[in-house]
């Protein structure tokens, strides 16, 4: 990862990463987070920022496949790594079924956390295809909907995984 | 929310890291995961000026096993690469349900196991389960490298003996006739919670009599500790629903918890002896270490 120093001595860092299949080469300081990454330089704004400090997974993306807090990563460490953020779901303007599956089972209430509950799902049905109820709640265990629509949005993970 | 500004270093070899730490002194922190200590810059508990990481240290991650030393668990293993090693679910299944048990997925995908000993929380996870485990971590600093036990590695809240130009390498679990062990984390919720009592045993059986064993307490002291004077009552002795109960009433005597947000001292005492009870006879009915 190169350096760069400007006439201020402010160091920046070059970094390429690929978010949804494409290819992005930034310059960035040390202390920029993923999440604001995405957002203010890519304006990827589906990633959205809740609690950031961890706990409520609203930024939740996924790093070469695995679901991780976007908020809780430097983007500096994000080089030369693959990122999925939301906007990289659908494929082809169709949506993924997990997000068809989202729709039919009413599990959008405000939609805050909906970004973040469909990766972390994603990523669930990668590794587990078909999963039980409790390897459902565990793997958004991260992921707060503080309108409490948990019900219907387990519900739709366990629908979309019945459906492959 | 945006991060204060610092300088950093993400050097290649552990002989550059060590030298920059010791050029740098006190204004430089290192830094793996970074999920406690971005919290931490968050809430300006704490403003480093320069950080160094060690994340492009690659081998830092490997978990594996060396005859005569052990299973070796590199600083920058992830919480998700532990619960998932295959070597780790076949010898330490409790160090993997530990690793499980924390935090979230999202965070268990970056936090380190080197962190979560380095940041020396009273309420971490893993270090009762390895103390219990006989558990050494291996320093590393610019005048040369150092194995000590874990539990001699801390000396406070935050607090350690690891000096500022050293990194946690490695963890290491040494080979051992512990015949069970376990890790009973007692959080308010499932998920995403800090313990509020966490109870570590490993022990020794010979039929119905424990040989040996190891009781190590997490968020009831300053520091992790072993409850000796409750591990000496169960040696040579045949388990008996009476004798657990004697042990956990010991234990819980031997903690100095306090009171805070998550629960009174005297609730976390009593706490200690439900969770030793409980933890002993997991560890000894169901017999994986």
């Amino acid at each position: 990862m190169q350096a760069i120093e400007d006439k201020n001595g402010v160091k920046r860092f070059v970094i390429t990463l690929n978010v949804n299949g494409d290819s992005y080469t930034k310059v960035v300081k040390a202390n920029m987070t993923l999440a604001n990454f995405l957002r203010d330089e890519l304006d990827l704004t589906g990633t959205k920022k809740g609690c950031e400090l961890g706990d409520c997974g609203a930024c939740t993306v996924l790093l070469d496949g695995k679901p991780i807090d976007s908020c809780m990563m430097l983007a500096v460490y994000a080089d030369g790594r693959k990122i999925t953020t939301i906007e990289g779901v659908a494929q082809n303007e169709k949506m993924d079924k997990l997000q068809e599956s989202f729709a039919e089972n009413a599990a959008v209430q405000c939609g805050y956390c909906t970004p973040g509950m469909v990766l972390s799902a994603k990523a669930l049905l990668t590794s587990n295809p078909h999963p039980t109820e409790l390897d459902v709640r565990e793997a958004i265990a991260g992921n707060l909907c503080r309108c409490t629509g948990y019900v219907n949005i387990v519900k739709a993970v366990l629908a979309a995984a019945d459906e492959a | 929310m945006y991060l204060p500004d610092f300088d950093f270093y993400a050097p290649e070899s552990m002989q550059e890291t060590c030298e920059l730490l010791a050029r740098l002194g006190s204004r430089a922190k290192v830094i793996s995961g970074g999920t406690d200590m971005m919290v931490k810059m968050k809430h300006a508990l704490l403003s480093p000026e320069v950080l160094v990481s060690i994340k492009n240290l690659s081998r830092l991650t490997n978990i594996y096993y060396d005859e005569g030393k052990g299973v070796v668990i590199g600083a920058s293993a992830t919480l998700n690469d532990i619960g998932n090693s295959l070597l780790l679910q076949e010898k330490y299944l409790s160090v993997c349900e530990a690793a499980h048990h924390m935090a979230n997925n999202q965070i268990r995908n970056i936090a380190t196991i080197g962190g979560n000993i380095v940041n020396a929380v009273p309420s971490a996870d893993f270090p009762p389960i390895l103390i219990a485990l006989g558990a050494s971590v291996k320093l590393v600093g610019s005048s040369g490298e150092r194995t000590i036990p874990l539990e001699e590695f801390f000396t406070g809240p935050s607090k350690s003996v690891i000096a500022q130009d050293e990194i946690l390498t490695e963890v290491i679990i040494p080979d051992q006739h512990t015949t069970g062990s376990t890790y009973i984390k007692f959080g308010l919720r499932r998920s995403g919670a800090l313990a509020v009592v966490g109870v570590a045993v490993a022990v020794t059986m010979d039929g119905d009599v424990c040989k040996d064993a190891r009781i190590a307490l997490g968020a009831v002291a300053p520091v992790p500790d072993r409850a000796r004077k409750a591990e000496n009552l169960l040696k040579g002795k045949a388990i008996t629903k009476e004798l657990l109960e004697e042990v956990g009433k010991c234990a819980a005597a031997e903690s100095k918890p306090i009171s805070d947000i998550r629960g009174s001292a005297e609730y976390r005492r009593d706490m200690v002896r439900v969770f030793t009870k409980r933890a002993l006879s997991k560890a000894i009915s169901e017999g994986h270490v």
